[in-house]
């Protein structure tokens, strides 16, 4: 044991017993930040506060929610909107956070993509990362289906009928997901477990190792520059604190982070006030029924773009059956991400501005991803689902072939 | 530590690993049967429909197993399927689980152009349950029955089911 003598503080009470100030160090006074990043660095922070927001209404709403077929809708259209006092508060906070966390996730992903932080020694960010948007797109998913709206429950019967897609045991595993033979009350509590439970457990557990896959390679930087820390940092603890490249996370850079989660939560005090509608589809107030589908049913719209990739391929190619094909390339689309660092065949570390070759990919990913997100919603006839068909196409076209061309090209390039 | 003193210690953490394998897949077994459908969800699982009441060209819905089940009097306009049609003494029915073969949607019945149109994905299914147009992989699944009289009894598996099924 350590040797324990008369405190000298309160600070020194604790100090002397959990080594509290040793720990701040690691994880905010000598964790170093470089100086030059910019707004587009305080994604994490602000997907922090929103987790943080998301889990606190998400306490508020399960003490008055009824997971039961029967009274889930009622629990949250009656009790929770009409008679909890702030209930409608804590409900309308919980759906934009849900859906605003997604532009947040797509932000932060994608300015990891223009920077190159997914290579180059931090892969394990990278990854860690695209578990946490796998993990969070089924804890929305299983969130969504709790009001029991027509939405809701025909997004569940939609999403349990994929696994049916598995060969051999695909119909035994969809009735063994739902527990019934169609979606009913046994889905309903099982999802609500996942929802309120093991998912949120996962999550904190995943958004853990995410923070620590940044301890050992640190966050990339404007200019894609490779600083030396433990040199930078050196300087700065010396008292060189203008010439060195680095500052410690508190109180230099959270500082500043602040600020941005200052505005943030503006604009999003701003949503929930006057357009939390965005968030709460219209279909979604009829009670769930099992005998009439909705007419036109779509996904919240931070699913749309796999949504379209699904429904792409409408026509058989050769031995392959239309809905396979969707099924197998939406599959593919939810977890391609994740293989950045292997489509990337160049090991040049700079942002996208930089590469001529990558900028010009960078932008015409995300236009397909916006078509998609846009047809995505329309109703799939005609001219539509063509254009649905080339835009899929051309979303694994780009991960799948164009990009591994044109680094291979970078990477000659520059011998 | 001594070599033999390591051998004792790999002996323990082999047994604790065969102990600990099996354990976990008894626990596997037990969790994956808690996911099950219920006995009383299970035993809910039969439906009797009196078909004599229906007309020629009528359509009739009716619930098996929470699924929407899609029953057609044949008339003459409709196109005989010997594939596919219940025959009960003189009269062709369409029998099938009303869900699309796609993604699960209840396709809705147009009795003007006598056809099935789901309108998720545009799929369309004809009169006998074929699909026609669009993602479904293959026609309306026909759902287990037996014929007791002019009665259907949805859930259990009747000669009729069978050869239908090709499982006779």
């Amino acid at each position: 044991m350590a040797h324990i003598t008369k405190a000298t503080s309160v600070k020194d009470w604790f100090d002397q017993r959990i080594a509290l100030t040793k720990l701040w160090n690691v994880l905010a006074g000598q964790y170093w930040i470089p100086k030059n990043i910019n707004f587009l660095w305080a994604m994490g922070v602000i997907l922090t506060v929103l987790f943080t927001v998301l889990f606190v209404t998400g306490l508020l709403l399960v003490m008055y929610y009824k997971p039961d077929a029967n009274l889930a809708f009622d629990s949250v259209n009656y009790t929770i909107m009409q008679e909890v006092e702030y209930g409608w508060l804590w409900r309308h906070m919980h759906a934009v956070a849900a859906s605003v966390i997604f532009l947040i996730i797509y932000i932060h992903a994608f300015v990891g993509i223009y920077y190159g932080s997914y290579k180059k020694g931090r892969e394990m960010i990278w990854i860690s990362g695209m578990l946490l948007f796998l993990v969070f797109s089924a804890e929305a998913f299983s969130g969504y289906m709790l009001p029991w709206g027509q939405m809701s429950y025909w997004a569940a019967q939609v999403i349990t009928q994929l696994f049916g897609g598995v060969p051999v045991i695909g119909d035994a595993l969809v009735e063994w997901i739902r527990g019934d033979y169609a979606v009913s009350d046994p889905t309903l509590t099982r999802f609500f477990m996942l929802h309120v439970c093991l998912l949120p457990i996962v999550l904190i557990m995943i958004i853990v190792i995410h923070f620590y896959t940044l301890r050992v390679p640190h966050v990339n930087n404007l200019e894609g520059e490779e600083i030396d820390f433990e040199l930078e940092a050196e300087k700065y603890l010396s008292g060189d604190t203008k010439n060195s490249k680095v500052i410690p996370f508190w109180p230099g850079f959270l500082s500043k982070d602040f600020m941005y989660v200052s505005f943030f939560m503006i604009f999003f005090t701003y949503l929930v006030g006057f357009h939390f509608g965005f968030a709460m589809d219209p279909i979604n107030f009829d009670p769930a029924n099992a005998a009439k589908t909705p007419t036109h049913i779509y996904p919240e719209w931070y699913f749309l773009w796999q949504y379209e990739i699904l429904r792409g391929f409408f026509f058989d190619i050769g031995p392959m059956k239309a809905a396979d094909l969707g099924a197998l390339a939406m599959a593919f689309a939810g977890i391609s991400l994740f293989f950045m660092p292997l489509y990337d065949r160049s090991d040049v570390v700079a942002p996208a501005h930089k590469r001529k070759g990558f900028f010009v990919w960078f932008w015409l990913l995300i236009i397909d991803l916006i078509i998609l997100t846009v047809y995505g919603k329309l109703p799939p006839t005609g001219f539509n689902a063509w254009i649905g068909f080339f835009s899929s196409v051309a979303y694994l076209a780009l991960l799948l072939v164009v990009l591994p061309v044109i680094t291979i090209m970078e990477r000659k390039g520059n011998k | 530590m001594s070599v033999k003193k390591q051998e004792r210690r790999d002996f323990i953490g082999m047994a604790f690993g065969a102990v600990a394998a099996v354990g976990g897949a008894f626990a596997l077994v037990g969790m994956k049967k808690s996911w099950d459908p219920l006995p009383s969800v299970k035993a809910a699982g039969f439906t009797t429909v009196d078909l004599s009441p229906m007309q020629a060209g009528e359509f009739r819905q009716v619930e098996w197993r929470k699924k929407p089940i899609f029953i057609i009097k044949k008339n003459a306009d409709m196109k005989p399927n010997p594939a596919r049609d219940v025959v009960i003494g003189e009269d062709k029915y369409m029998v099938a689980i009303g869900l699309c073969t796609h993604l699960g949607c209840i396709p809705s019945w147009s009795p003007s152009d006598m056809m099935f149109k789901c309108a998720c994905h545009g799929g369309e299914f004809d009169a006998s349950g074929v699909n026609t147009f669009g993602p479904p992989p293959r026609p309306l699944d026909i759902p287990p029955f037996k014929i007791d009289g002019t009665k259907l009894v949805l859930g259990e598996e009747g000669p009729e089911y069978k050869k239908l099924a090709g499982i006779a």
